[in-house]
């Protein structure tokens, strides 16, 4: 009888999810003015979870000025060590609740429940905490004997790591000092909700979280806002280009965290069964909805085949299905309109010619799905290996030599992350000194840490988030004086 | 008819437990009036040769734990800490003789100390460590590393805050610590020692000795399994200088004696730094 | 194979991150097996125990007990399937015949177990002795000493030698992970063995700790498919020493599952080599059975 695993789902009861939200703005939750709400599913079962805000011009302009009320009366007028005791607390409370917080994003996102609840939930905590320590430590930054905050942040995050995106943001701003208004993606708001909840148990001062709801069009009035000192992005290179058009001529700060298409890279000498872990969880991890993704393997062209078949066999044991249970390793893609492109971008890596596979993948009835997928005999100038396709689709590419692969990770408008694999230490480090990429993984992939500075080169954006760079993108560091 | 309370034994911390002294000797503690409080340990050369084992073998695991785990540690002694901030500052008040208000200001300070260090234990790598640029086809870094078993003396007054702001910045950077909290005040290090205790700080990453460091320090400034020596309580300056002349024996790194300091103000990087070890690699970049 | 050509083929096998192998066997342990598939995977590893006994105090009455439990482990239960073998010393293994007859696998610990420093002739004497005496397989040590000092050679014929020794018995090659230290060695070692002839690699005599880990059996999986094939020779893997509780058994069978796959999923294929194992999986049995915890006195000390 051959092993399967018996269903195993995490149980939802742990979640209490309200029928609709309204915007937190100024420490309560209120209604919108427009009086118009929206639908979030869970994308695996195309369940309505919920219905939430969709903030017009007034609510953002009330949420702002929240933001100033409490920056101007209370947040820039606290210690630094008193503002790292509510960041602690903040930590310690999604400590807590963790896993009805992973849940909920599971239901939100459609992410294996293993992912949000081993990867996705400790980082925001840590996050959490090395933001915490730094509130009163400024002076130790680099950046001054008293660097002082920059005021509103206004903050749009995408919908891949919906609680730690919002982390990525709200952490180091209000350890420096700031207050924010933050807009989670019009997917993925439930947890970023929740963690408005989480800001009135630590009784967090009103108005220097503020959350607000909406989709492309909120999220424009609210970088646009005249009266917000930082904007700071994580989303799309195409929107990324609008908001940085749109704040040029205005003494706005910004950041941007973009798009991607990493090579990730396999030589001769690679540990192989470690590497080719490394290429499942560059590209696979989270449906492949990851901007750092290892979307392009290159292989050295002498183990190539070796590599693709050991490859194939591995994906075989990959499970896609409910994210829920806990044995699920691909989830739902995160709703239609991404499902449709990456479904456009593979038929065009088929029309252009590459070769397609994918394992034996059962396919649930309802909910949006993709399985993984590989393409074979690639080349730069194919559309799937120069766009970023946003699903678990891998397009692999070979090489003669370390040059040559360099050439071919770097010929590229994108510069977020690489990936190298070999035995040969010196080899790591010349290459990592090559790689036109704000990343570097060496012999593994997707690490991510909060002392650790996460950002781009060229298209993939400016600014780095995490670690003592990081601090930077919220601190007035560029005053003359 | 007022209930009669049940009064502590305090004896000595060593390895995570509360032995009483191999000596079975004592000596007594009274409060700012001359009256009666305890009889406390007091420690001999055996408690502490006892401690440095204890001290050794918790500073392997302690230093290999994550930056993450160590500050995550600190946080919860302050939790703990927070919990028993009556109990602390009846303690500081009666040892010190100062009011409760005061008393509060002491405590709320020294459990606030341990936040500010706990918040380092992620960050004064990033801070005290960098990439050098040599000139050559060298990736060049240097690494922050504890120094091993430190043996302290905590400052005479000050009885809480001078000493966690001695013992923090020792367990932050990963190093184990033996330490010899005020002679005259010493109540409040044994409540301490009780919040350690249940704080997820590994058995042996601290060590508590009552007694007189003027009788057991000369032990420790001499041991050749201890690593460096904190001198900070330190009053009378001959001892101090003859504990620093026992400690070149071994090429010990010692902190001098800083018995007066003002153990409110935010304190700079100089106590982590003094126990850490920087080592610098090299390795070539080439293909 | 002569030492300098044997040292070119073991070192040009793969290198192993120790980092990434180790991150792979965590997430492989988060599987979670439960119900049917959890009843399944008990009743599996139960048929896969060596049950084993190797200590000095070994006398015939201990070994009857062994056998006993071996042969009907859960006296509450006579559907509880039997073990694989019974484990001993080679001076016991008459014994242990008598016991089973055939009804269980004889399994003799030789080759000078656990250190394997003695002479070539007396690991042989001792191989032979226990085949005589009525052992089916022969688990046997590899000269790890040898092995670190660079003289693959000797490692390899010691073990060409012991398998013709071991006549029509099986013969499982302990590599003795835990003194081996590196997976690069572990990979090297195993791969040896299997070119020498071994029909098992084991991982330890469970007289050094470490012994058994999931990471290191993983990488002994991986190298017996990829022996499988290079060759096509399967080739068992067994997991001994330091594996107490169900929950490990149950992570050990997902990664066979998930590495080489059905084909190594039964006693031929995989075996566990434990004491302890057996009262723990026959409790998580009960429980699973009758829907209550179970405790100590209602499994038997053997």
């Amino acid at each position: 009888m051959p092993f399967h695993y018996a269903p195993a789902p995490e149980s939802r009861s742990i979640v209490d999810i309200e029928s609709n939200y309204g915007l937190f703005i100024g420490g309560s939750f209120s209604e919108p003015s427009s009086g118009e709400f929206f639908k979030t599913i869970n994308p695996a079962t195309e369940e309505v979870l919920s219905e939430v805000a969709e903030a017009g011009q007034a609510d953002v302009d009330a949420a702002v000025a929240a933001a100033r009320r409490a920056y101007d009366k209370t947040w820039s007028k606290m210690s630094g060590k008193d503002r790292g005791k509510y960041i602690f607390r903040i930590a310690r409370l999604i400590q807590e609740r963790s896993r009805e917080l992973a849940v909920l994003e599971t239901l939100d996102n459609g992410k294996p429940i293993r992912e949000s609840r081993d990867v996705d939930l400790p980082l925001v905590a840590a996050h959490f905490f090395y933001h915490a320590g730094w509130a009163d430590k400024l002076e130790f930054a680099g950046y001054g004997p008293d660097p002082k905050s920059l005021g509103v942040a206004a903050q749009v995050i995408p919908w891949n790591f919906p609680l730690l995106m919002l982390a990525w943001k709200v952490a180091p701003a209000l350890a420096c000092g700031n207050t924010v208004v933050l807009k989670p993606a019009e997917t993925t708001p439930l947890t970023a909700l929740a963690f408005a909840d989480i800001c009135q148990q630590a009784g967090l001062p009103p108005g220097v979280v503020n959350i607000i709801t909406g989709a492309g069009e909120t999220g424009r009035m609210l970088v646009e806002h005249p009266d917000v000192d930082k904007v700071a992005f994580t989303g799309s290179t195409e929107v990324g280009k609008a908001i940085q058009r749109a704040v040029a001529g205005t003494k706005k700060k910004l950041t941007l965290e973009l798009g991607g298409k990493a090579a990730n890279i396999v030589f001769d000498d690679a540990p192989i069964d470690q590497a080719i872990e490394g290429i499942v969880n560059g590209i696979y991890f989270n449906q492949g909805h990851v901007c750092c993704a290892g979307s392009r393997l290159l292989l050295q062209e002498s183990v190539a085949d070796e590599a693709l078949a050991s490859l194939k066999r591995r994906l075989t044991t990959l499970r896609l299905g409910d994210p829920l249970d806990k044995n699920t390793d691909i989830g739902a893609i995160n709703s239609s309109m991404q499902l449709s492109k990456i479904e456009e971008l593979t038929a065009s890596g088929e029309a252009e010619g590459a070769e397609r596979w994918s394992p034996t993948c059962p396919i649930p009835d309802k909910g949006f799905w993709f399985p993984p997928t590989v393409f074979t005999n690639v080349t730069q100038a194919h559309r799937i290996a120069r766009e970023e396709i946003f699903g678990p689709v891998l397009s692999v590419l070979t090489f003669r030599t370390p040059e040559e692969a360099v050439a071919k990770a770097n010929n590229t408008p994108f510069g977020l992350s690489a990936g190298i694999w070999t035995e040969k230490g010196s080899r790591i480090l010349w290459m990592a000194n090559q790689m036109r990429a704000g990343i570097v993984w060496a012999n593994t992939f997707n690490r991510f840490d909060p002392t650790s500075p996460f950002g781009g080169f060229k298209e993939s954006g400016f600014g780095r988030e995490g670690g003592v760079q990081g601090l930077g993108a919220y601190l007035n560091v560029e005053d003359p004086s | 008819m007022s209930r009669v309370d049940v009064r502590k034994t305090h004896k000595l911390f060593i390895g995570g437990a509360f032995p009483r002294s191999e000596s079975g000797r004592t000596y007594e503690v009274t409060d700012s009036k001359e009256q009666f409080l305890a009889n406390m340990a007091l420690a001999s050369r055996k408690d502490a040769r006892d401690a440095v084992l204890a001290a050794r073998s918790a500073v392997a695991k302690w230093s290999a734990a994550t930056a993450y785990n160590r500050g995550q540690v600190l946080y919860r002694i302050a939790e703990v800490m927070e919990g028993r901030r009556e109990q602390f500052i009846s303690e500081v008040s009666d040892s010190e003789g100062v009011s409760s208000r005061k008393a509060g200001a002491h405590v709320d300070a020294a459990i606030d100390r341990w936040v500010w260090y706990a918040g380092w234990a992620d960050k004064y790598a990033q801070v005290i460590g960098n990439t050098n640029p040599v000139a050559g086809p060298f990736f060049n870094f240097s690494v922050p590393e504890p120094t091993g078993v430190v043996a302290a003396v905590a400052p005479q007054d000050a009885s809480v805050l001078g000493l966690v702001s001695v013992v923090a910045p020792i367990i932050v950077t990963g190093n184990a610590v033996i330490v010899m909290p005020s002679s005259s005040r010493p109540i409040p290090a044994i409540t301490l020692a009780e919040c350690l205790a249940t704080s997820d700080v590994p058995p042996g990453v601290v060590n508590i000795l009552t007694g007189a460091p003027a009788e057991v320090m000369p032990w420790l400034a001499e041991h050749a399994d201890v690593n460096a020596l904190d001198l900070t309580g330190i009053v009378d300056e001959g001892v101090a200088a003859d504990l620093e002349r026992s400690a070149a024996g071994t090429v010990k790194r010692v902190r001098g004696a800083a018995p007066h300091a003002d153990w409110h103000a935010t304190p700079s990087l100089s106590r982590m730094r003094a126990f850490v070890e920087v080592k610098t690699v090299w390795h070539p970049m080439g293909v | 194979m002569d030492n300098s050509t044997l040292t070119g083929l073991l070192h040009g096998l793969p290198g192993v991150d120790q980092v990434g192998l180790e991150g792979r066997a965590a997430t492989l342990a988060t599987r979670s097996i439960k119900k049917d598939s959890k009843i399944w995977a008990i009743d599996t590893a139960i048929s896969m125990v060596d049950l084993t006994t190797l200590e000095g105090m070994d006398t015939d009455g201990k070994v009857r007990a062994l056998c006993t439990k071996a042969l009907h482990p859960d006296p509450t239960d006579p559907a509880c399937p039997a073990v694989a073998a019974v484990c001993v010393y080679g001076d016991l293994v008459a014994t242990t015949r008598t016991c089973v007859g055939d009804r269980v696998h004889v399994a003799a610990v030789a080759t000078a177990f656990p250190s394997g420093r003695a002479s070539m002739d007396v690991k042989l004497m001792d191989t032979k002795q226990a085949v005589a005496d009525g052992a089916d397989e022969i688990d046997m040590v590899i000269d790890r000493g040898a092995f670190l000092a660079g003289n693959y050679a000797k490692v390899f014929e010691e073990i060409v030698a012991v398998k013709e020794a071991c006549g029509d018995a099986h013969l499982k090659v302990i590599l003795e992970t835990g003194e081996l230290k590196t997976y690069d060695n572990v990979r090297r070692a195993g791969w040896l063995a299997m070119q020498a002839g071994a029909d098992f690699i084991k991982t330890s005599t469970g007289k050094v700790s470490p012994a058994a880990t999931l990471p290191v059996t993983l990488l002994m999986l991986e190298a017996v498919r990829d022996f499988a094939d290079q060759t096509g020779t399967r080739i068992g893997v067994k997991a001994a020493g330091g594996i107490k509780t169900s929950k490990d058994a149950i992570r050990y069978l997902v990664m066979v599952n998930e590495t080489v796959g059905e084909d190594w999923l039964n006693p031929d294929m995989f075996r566990f080599g434990a004491s302890s194992l057996l009262n723990d999986l026959l409790m998580q049995r009960q429980r699973m059975r009758d829907g209550h915890y179970s405790g100590p006195d209602y499994v038997t000390i053997d």
